[in-house]
């Protein structure tokens, strides 16, 4: 096969591109310029899209023998994923950005192109699996390594896309073990330490970028009952789930911790309350995207809500375009805008947005 | 076997060079600065290699200054020059250059507004590449401290008219600095005859070595040097002298003005640049071939296509070619040149520039037109691919 390889300038990328090799396929590695400005391209601030991350990247296919460009699809990425995360925000939802570059970037706009121009598939360096059924046809599961999974962030891929995604370390039974063979093909990344943080916003602080973005938004902080505790500067600031930086100065009552229960940002209320206050047991999720054929009827699955969350049982029914959860075991702080990702065993079937949750209590 | 058509941006050591090259290199120690006989030997090898270059160049011995390349010769120019003419007037500190010239001068001349107060003047070129002349005159004035102007636009192919702005120049009592990296070797350059005060020259353009060129400076033109140290060069370019180079740039230079007019380059280029014209969607960029434009030249957008689509397809058929100017940072981004000529940063987004050199062959040709029409259509397709799932995908989630 014609592969496409997304090297980011990282271990894993980089050994997955040369897996790809090992595997007969014809190469080509890429690297997404993701940053419209170009100065930063050449300043070297941490995260992705960075001159260094390209060179990096650019040695590494050099190493393997293959081409190597950069694309630039940042006009795509700034408008997709940077610009969806502000909105999101400013909606009072928690967007994850790594699962839309996956859904509108890197298997969108990047396997779209690499189709046009002759490719069969888009490699990167995912922890997932890539499984053939007895039809024959693509499904995507677990990585073999339960720690490094990432099929969560993968979860939004339709049928199309999951058919053109190839994941060589899939099977690799444990991050060392990749950073390991990293070293033994000599690929001088080996050593290069794991990116965390959202790429674009590479000094980590989410608060600041947001408040660039959409100024101050000043609002209330409120109890359950409407009580006023406290003020902030923007809804933006908040996430459900989050107990510090409230900047309330009075403890509760009853001397518990607060959390923030829900986010209004029409009357730009943060609504705090108790720890099992944030407990739910169904959510309600929009945009459904299913890999596999849709579950018709009420159906027995695993649910995860976050890219590190473990799986919790539960039951799936699809109500026109409207994914009905029912949690068999609660789950805790759920916002709307996460991406609910359902699995049956070890395989993804499909996900939705969560759109809104039901509490225990 | 590929064919190899990015001779603009580095063409192959030519025999007569590899050979000086390695003869030189081998005989051993020898600093041409040095006083016993292995410098002295050097010192020969530097100065034969001088008066070679100069004779091949229209110039005297005395007016060359070894570099290390175009870029150097082009800092050294542009930065020596303004800073000389300023110390010696300050009210001198306007620079006049076309917007369509290579990025060695361009940034130089952007570094000295930025950072020592210098005045731009940026001069329009029209559809084609070429300056306005008129817009020289009309800028040229009591303010002036120097005018910079190519010899031969290295994206485009298009010659400019050198003699006659120096001409402009000089009645305004202005020097006038031409980067004829792409020119010397391909063109007959003679630089007395132009009028320029300083030309800036890339072996490995020619055929010589990278890392080797010069800066040729009219006699009684005043430059403040760009680095400091040792003194050679009269002081205008400190550093040891490269004897190989020296002697390598101008065997190949010797060679490369024994071929000229190249009519066999040119016959080339022109088969070339007919078979890509019959693509459709294809628009040829540039001045006519003829005096006019650089023999090995020949450039083209498509309209439709993204450049980084058309490389790679080539790349993969086996034809290396070029965007534009070769890109340190990977990133496309649209010609400056094209978009001084009044181009769109769409229609400058499907640009390719085939470059022909002294090996270049028929099969060269043969291969690029084979390769061009399968490449357009597909480059094409791919750009229309692009946001079609995105779209999709966006419509979709609309009601969130």
């Amino acid at each position: 096969m014609r592969v496409l390889a997304a090297m980011s300038g990282g271990v894993d990328s980089a050994v997955a591109a040369a897996r790809a090799v090992d595997a007969g396929h014809e190469v080509v590695g890429v690297h997404m310029a993701l940053n419209r400005n170009p100065g930063t391209l050449r300043t070297g601030s941490r995260g992705c899209c960075t001159i260094e991350d390209s060179l990096d990247a650019r040695r590494a296919a050099d190493l393997l023998g293959i081409p190597f460009y950069v694309w630039d699809l940042s006009d795509d990425f700034v408008e997709d994923v940077v610009e969806d995360f502000v909105a999101e925000y400013a909606a009072g939802r928690t967007p994850n950005p790594c699962v839309r570059c996956n859904e509108r970037i890197k298997f969108a706009a990047l396997l779209d192109k690499g189709i046009a121009l002759g490719f069969d598939a888009v490699a990167t360096g995912h922890y997932a699996q890539i499984v053939h059924g007895a039809d024959g046809r693509a499904q995507l599961h677990r990585a073999a390594d339960a720690a490094k999974d990432q099929s969560y962030v993968l979860a939004v891929l339709d049928e199309d896309q999951v058919a053109h995604a190839m994941f060589p370390l899939g099977d690799a039974p444990t991050k060392a073990e990749v950073r390991a063979e990293a070293e033994r093909r000599g690929l001088p990344v080996a050593k290069k330490p794991d990116s965390h943080d959202i790429c674009f916003i590479p000094d980590g602080d989410t608060r600041g970028f947001l408040a660039d973005k959409l100024g101050e938004v000043p609002g209330e902080i409120v109890d359950e009952n409407g009580a006023v505790l406290g003020s902030h500067t923007g809804t933006y600031g908040f996430t459900v789930g989050q107990r510090k930086g409230l900047g309330i100065g009075r403890p509760a009552p009853d001397g518990r911790p607060r959390y923030v229960l829900s986010i209004e940002p029409v009357n730009r209320t943060v609504t705090v309350g108790p720890a099992e206050r944030l407990q739910v047991k169904g959510l309600v999720a929009v945009d459904p995207i299913w890999n596999s054929p849709a579950p018709a009827g009420p159906t027995e699955v695993h649910v995860q809500v976050r890219a590190h969350g473990d799986p919790v049982p539960a039951v799936v029914e699809l109500l026109g375009e409207e994914l009905q959860v029912t949690l068999r075991a609660p789950l805790n702080g759920v916002a709307p805008g996460q991406t609910v990702a359902v699995y049956s065993g070890t395989r993804v079937l499909g996900s939705a947005t969560i759109s809104g949750t039901t509490p225990v209590s | 076997m590929t064919a190899y058509l990015d001779h603009a941006s580095t063409t192959a050591l030519r025999p007569e060079a590899l050979q000086a090259l390695v003869a030189q290199a081998g005989l051993g120690a020898g600093n041409p600065s040095s006083l016993h006989s292995a410098g002295r030997r050097a010192r020969v090898t530097v100065e034969e290699s001088r008066e070679a270059l100069a004779e091949g160049l229209g110039a005297r011995p005395g007016e060359v200054v070894w570099t290390s390349g175009g870029t150097e010769s082009d800092n050294l120019a542009v930065k020596g020059l303004f800073r000389a003419r300023r110390d010696a007037d300050a009210a001198r500190n306007r620079i006049l250059v076309p917007a369509a010239e290579h990025h060695a001068v361009l940034d130089c001349v952007e570094w000295l507004e930025a950072h020592e107060g210098a005045k731009v003047t940026w001069l329009p070129v029209d559809g084609t590449g070429l300056v306005d002349l008129d817009a020289l005159a009309d800028a040229l004035g009591e303010d002036v401290a120097l005018v910079s102007l190519m010899w031969a636009n290295n994206e485009v192919g298009t010659i400019q008219p050198v003699a006659r702005a120096a001409e402009l120049a000089h009645a305004a009592g202005v020097p006038l600095h031409t980067d004829a990296v792409q020119a010397v070797g391909h063109l007959p350059v003679d630089f007395a005859a132009s009028g320029a005060d300083l030309l800036s020259l890339s072996a490995h353009k020619f055929g010589g070595p990278v890392g080797s060129g010069a800066l040729i400076v009219k006699r009684g033109t005043t430059l403040v040097p760009q680095q400091h140290g040792g003194g050679q060069e009269l002081g205008v370019r400190s550093g040891t002298l490269d004897a190989a180079g020296a002697a390598a740039t101008a065997a190949a230079l010797r060679a490369a003005v024994a071929e000229l007019p190249d009519t066999r380059l040119e016959g080339l280029r022109d088969r070339l640049l007919e078979g890509l014209a019959h693509v459709p969607g294809a628009v040829v960029r540039g001045a006519v071939p003829g005096p006019d434009r650089l023999p090995g030249n020949a450039h083209v957008t498509f309209v439709g296509c993204e450049g980084d689509s058309l490389t790679y397809l080539l790349d993969a058929a086996g034809v290396e070619c070029s965007t534009g100017s070769a890109c340190q940072a990977g990133v496309p981004q649209p010609s400056h040149v094209l978009l001084a000529m009044g181009l769109s940063a769409t229609e400058a987004a499907g640009a390719l520039r085939f470059s022909l050199g002294w090996n270049s062959t028929d099969a060269d040709v043969d291969a690029a037109l084979a390769a061009i029409g399968p490449a357009v259509d597909r480059a094409r397709r791919a750009t229309g691919s692009r946001t079609s799932r995105r779209r999709h995908r966006i419509a979709e989630g609309a009601h969130r």
